[in-house]
C-alpha cells in the first residue's frame, strides 16, 4: 500500500508572529519557516507504516511557493522516498489544496492519506476532510492510533468527551493528532541521501485546479491585550484578592 | 438568508455548544434551523424545539447517524442546504470533523472558528494560535462556518417554540463504522461548559501528583479539571483535559493555572477567561504576564494550602 502524506510549509513553531502596521498579515519577512508539527507526525507515521511491512511506498508532496523544497527534503530525510511539488504563488485555501491533492491521489492511488489535523499558521482544520469528501473516502481526524488491518483501519481519534475508535475502509484518509507519535529527527547521513531523492515538479494546473482564494482577508489585527496583574506574598493574600474580585465566595 | 445550525449531543441531551452556535446563526440575519441528525435523539429535538430564536428543527433519525460518522451525516447536510444559504456548525470535535466535509461538497471555503460576525458574509477568526485575527470576507453564495463557543453567549434553552419536522437522507455510506469510545467519566463540569477550571502543568510531576493536588482544589471550587499539552503528553491527564491552540478553548469567569508556564499555544486556549490566576516557582514563567493574580512559590505547599482556605 502506497501512502500519501501532504506537508505544509509555516511559520516555525516557536516563533512569536506580529502582526504587520498596515494590517495587511502578519510579519514573515526573515522569519524561520518550519514543517507544520501536525505534517511531521503524518509523515512519521507513514514511515512507520512502512518500517512494519504495512506500507510499500511513502510519497509526500507539498503545495505553495518554490521553498516548499525544503519542507520535502525534511519530510525525504525523515525517510519518505519521493516528493512533488506543486508550485503555486497564490495564498492556499483548504479547499483548493484539498482539490490539488484529490488530483495528486487519482494518478498515484493510494490506499492511505495521512495529513496533520491542522496547520498552525492558518489553524483552518479543513484539508483532510475536505480532500475525503472530494473522494467519497472515509475519514479518520485527530487520530491518537492508526492500526490497519487487511481492507480497513482502525483510527483512534481524540474528541471532547475523551477517546473513540472508528473502523474504515480503505483506501481511507487519516489525519494526526498530537499523540499519534513522536516524530524522528533527520541524521546527517539521511539528510544527505535525501539530496537525491526525486522531487517531481507540478503546478495546480496539472490538476485542472482553480487556486483563486474564496476569501479575501479585509485586515489582520492584533487581539485585545491582557495586562498582567498583581503578584501576591502567600496564600492568605491570595485569597483575600479572589473574595475582593468576587471570583469566589 | 436562512441558516442550518448542526446540533451538539449524545442522542439524548442537547450540549451548551449548539447555544452560541444558535447565536451567531441569528447574527446573519435570517431564519435559524437546527438539524438534529441522530438515532433515537426525540428528547434532543425537543429541547432544540425550545431555544429562543430558532423556528424550526429539522430531525434524521436512523441508526446510521447516530454516531455522527462524517461520511454518513455530511451528505445529509448537502442534501438540505439547497434551501439554506449557510451551515453553521460549533467548532466542537464533532463540528470540525462534519462541517469541511459540507464545505466540499458544496463546493465553498469554510470560514472555521469564527469569532464575531461582521456582516453576512464578512466575519473575524484567530491565525496564528490566536496571536492574530483575521477579518476575512467570503465570495461564496453559501457559507460554510464553524463557531468558537466562548466568542458568543449562548441562545436561551427557552421562550423558542420551533416546529419539528422529520428529514431524512442516505443514511449509512457503507464506507465507515463505529467500534466503541473511552469516554472521560466525571462528576465534575465540563471544561468548556464550566464557570471555574483548575488547570494542572508538567510541575505536577506524575498522574498520582496530579490527582492529588489538582483533584481537592477542583472539587472545593466546584471547578473542571484542564491540563496543559505537556501535563496530557507526560500521561498525566487524559487528552481531553487539554487547553490551548488545539485542545479546548475555554473563557471561564476563573481560570487557576498551576505549574504550568503560559507556552504561546496554552495561552491561546484560556487567555479569554474573566480572570487568570498562576502559581508557578519561575517568576520568569510567561503565564504571569497574563495572570490578574500571580503566586510564586512551591504548587505541592501553596496548592494544598489554598484548599485549605477556600
Amino acid at each position: 500500500m502506497k501512502v500519501l502524506v501532504p506537508v505544509k510549509r509555516v511559520v516555525d513553531y516557536n516563533v512569536k508572529v506580529r502582526v504587520k502596521s498596515d494590517q495587511t498579515g502578519v510579519e514573515l519577512a526573515n522569519i524561520k519557516m518550519s514543517m507544520n508539527p501536525f505534517d511531521e507526525i503524518a509523515v512519521e507515521e507513514a514511515i512507520r507504516l512502512k518500517e512494519k511491512g504495512i506500507a510499500t511506498e511513502v510519497v509526500v508532496v507539498s503545495v505553495g511557493v518554490q521553498q516548499c523544497t525544503e519542507t520535502l527534503r525534511t519530510a525525504l530525510a525523515m525517510g519518505a522516498d519521493r516528493g512533488i511539488l506543486v508550485l503555486t504563488d497564490v495564498a492556499t485555501e483548504s479547499l483548493a489544496v484539498a482539490k490539488v491533492l484529490a488530483g495528486i491521489v487519482a494518478e498515484e492511488a493510494p490506499g492511505l492519506v495521512i495529513l496533520g489535523k491542522q496547520a498552525i499558521d492558518d489553524d483552518a482544520n479543513q484539508t483532510g476532510q475536505m480532500l475525503a469528501g472530494l473522494l467519497g473516502w472515509a475519514q479518520g481526524t485527530f487520530a491518537s492510533k492508526v492500526d490497519p488491518q487487511g481492507d480497513t483501519v482502525n483510527v483512534t481519534r481524540e474528541i471532547d468527551g475523551g477517546l473513540e475508535t472508528v473502523a474504515l475502509k480503505l483506501p481511507a484518509i487519516v489525519t494526526t493528532d498530537l499523540r499519534l507519535n513522536e516524530p524522528r529527527y533527520a541524521s546527517l547521513p539521511n539528510i544527505m541521501k535525501a539530496k537525491s531523492k526525486p522531487i517531481a515538479n507540478k503546478t495546480p494546473a496539472d490538476y485542472g485546479v482553480d487556486m483563486t482564494p474564496r476569501l479575501t482577508t479585509l485586515k489582520v489585527t492584533e487581539p485585545a491585550k491582557r495586562q498582567a496583574g498583581i503578584k501576591v506574598k502567600s496564600v492568605d493574600e491570595l485569597v483575600a484578592k479572589l473574595k475582593e474580585m468576587g471570583a469566589v465566595a | 438568508m436562512s441558516a442550518l445550525v448542526l446540533a451538539e449531543h449524545d442522542n439524548s441531551e442537547l450540549k451548551d455548544a449548539t447555544l452560541a452556535a444558535v447565536t451567531a446563526a441569528g447574527q446573519l440575519g435570517g431564519d435559524v434551523h437546527i438539524l438534529v441528525a441522530g438515532a433515537g435523539c426525540g428528547a434532543v429535538a425537543d429541547a432544540a424545539a425550545k431555544i429562543a430564536g430558532v423556528s424550526k428543527v429539522l430531525v434524521a433519525d436512523d441508526a446510521a447517524y447516530g454516531a455522527a460518522l462524517p461520511e454518513n451525516v455530511a451528505p445529509l447536510v448537502a442534501g438540505l442546504m439547497a434551501g439554506y444559504d449557510a451551515f453553521v456548525a460549533p467548532a466542537t470535535s464533532r463540528g470540525k470533523n462534519i462541517a469541511p466535509r459540507v464545505a466540499a461538497a458544496l463546493d465553498v471555503a469554510q470560514i472555521s472558528e469564527i469569532l464575531s460576525v461582521e456582516g453576512p458574509d464578512t466575519f473575524t477568526r484567530p491565525i496564528y494560535a490566536g496571536n492574530a485575527i483575521a477579518t476575512v470576507k467570503s465570495s461564496d453564495a453559501k457559507k460554510v462556518i464553524t463557531v468558537r463557543g466562548t466568542a458568543f453567549a449562548k441562545a436561551a434553552t427557552s421562550g423558542g417554540s420551533a416546529s419539528v419536522e422529520a428529514v431524512s437522507g442516505a443514511g449509512s455510506a457503507g464506507t465507515s463504522s463505529f467500534v466503541g469510545a473511552e469516554l472521560t467519566k466525571s462528576a465534575r463540569p465540563e471544561l468548556t461548559a464550566a464557570k471555574i477550571i483548575v488547570s494542572g502543568g508538567r510541575a505536577l510531576g506524575s498522574s498520582e501528583k496530579f490527582h492529588e493536588y489538582i483533584d481537592p482544589l477542583a472539587d472545593k471550587l466546584g471547578a473542571a479539571v484542564g491540563a496543559s499539552r505537556a501535563a496530557v503528553d507526560a500521561g498525566y491527564a487524559p487528552n481531553d483535559y487539554q487547553v490551548g491552540q488545539t485542545g479546548k478553548i475555554v473563557a471561564p469567569e476563573l481560570y487557576v493555572a498551576v505549574g504550568i508556564s503560559g507556552a504561546i499555544q496554552h495561552l491561546a486556549g484560556m487567555k479569554d477567561s474573566k480572570i487568570i490566576v498562576a502559581i508557578n516557582k519561575d517568576e520568569e514563567a510567561p503565564i504571569f504576564q497574563v495572570a490578574d493574580v500571580g503566586l510564586v512559590g512551591d504548587l505541592f505547599t501553596l496548592v494544598p494550602e489554598l484548599t485549605g482556605k477556600l
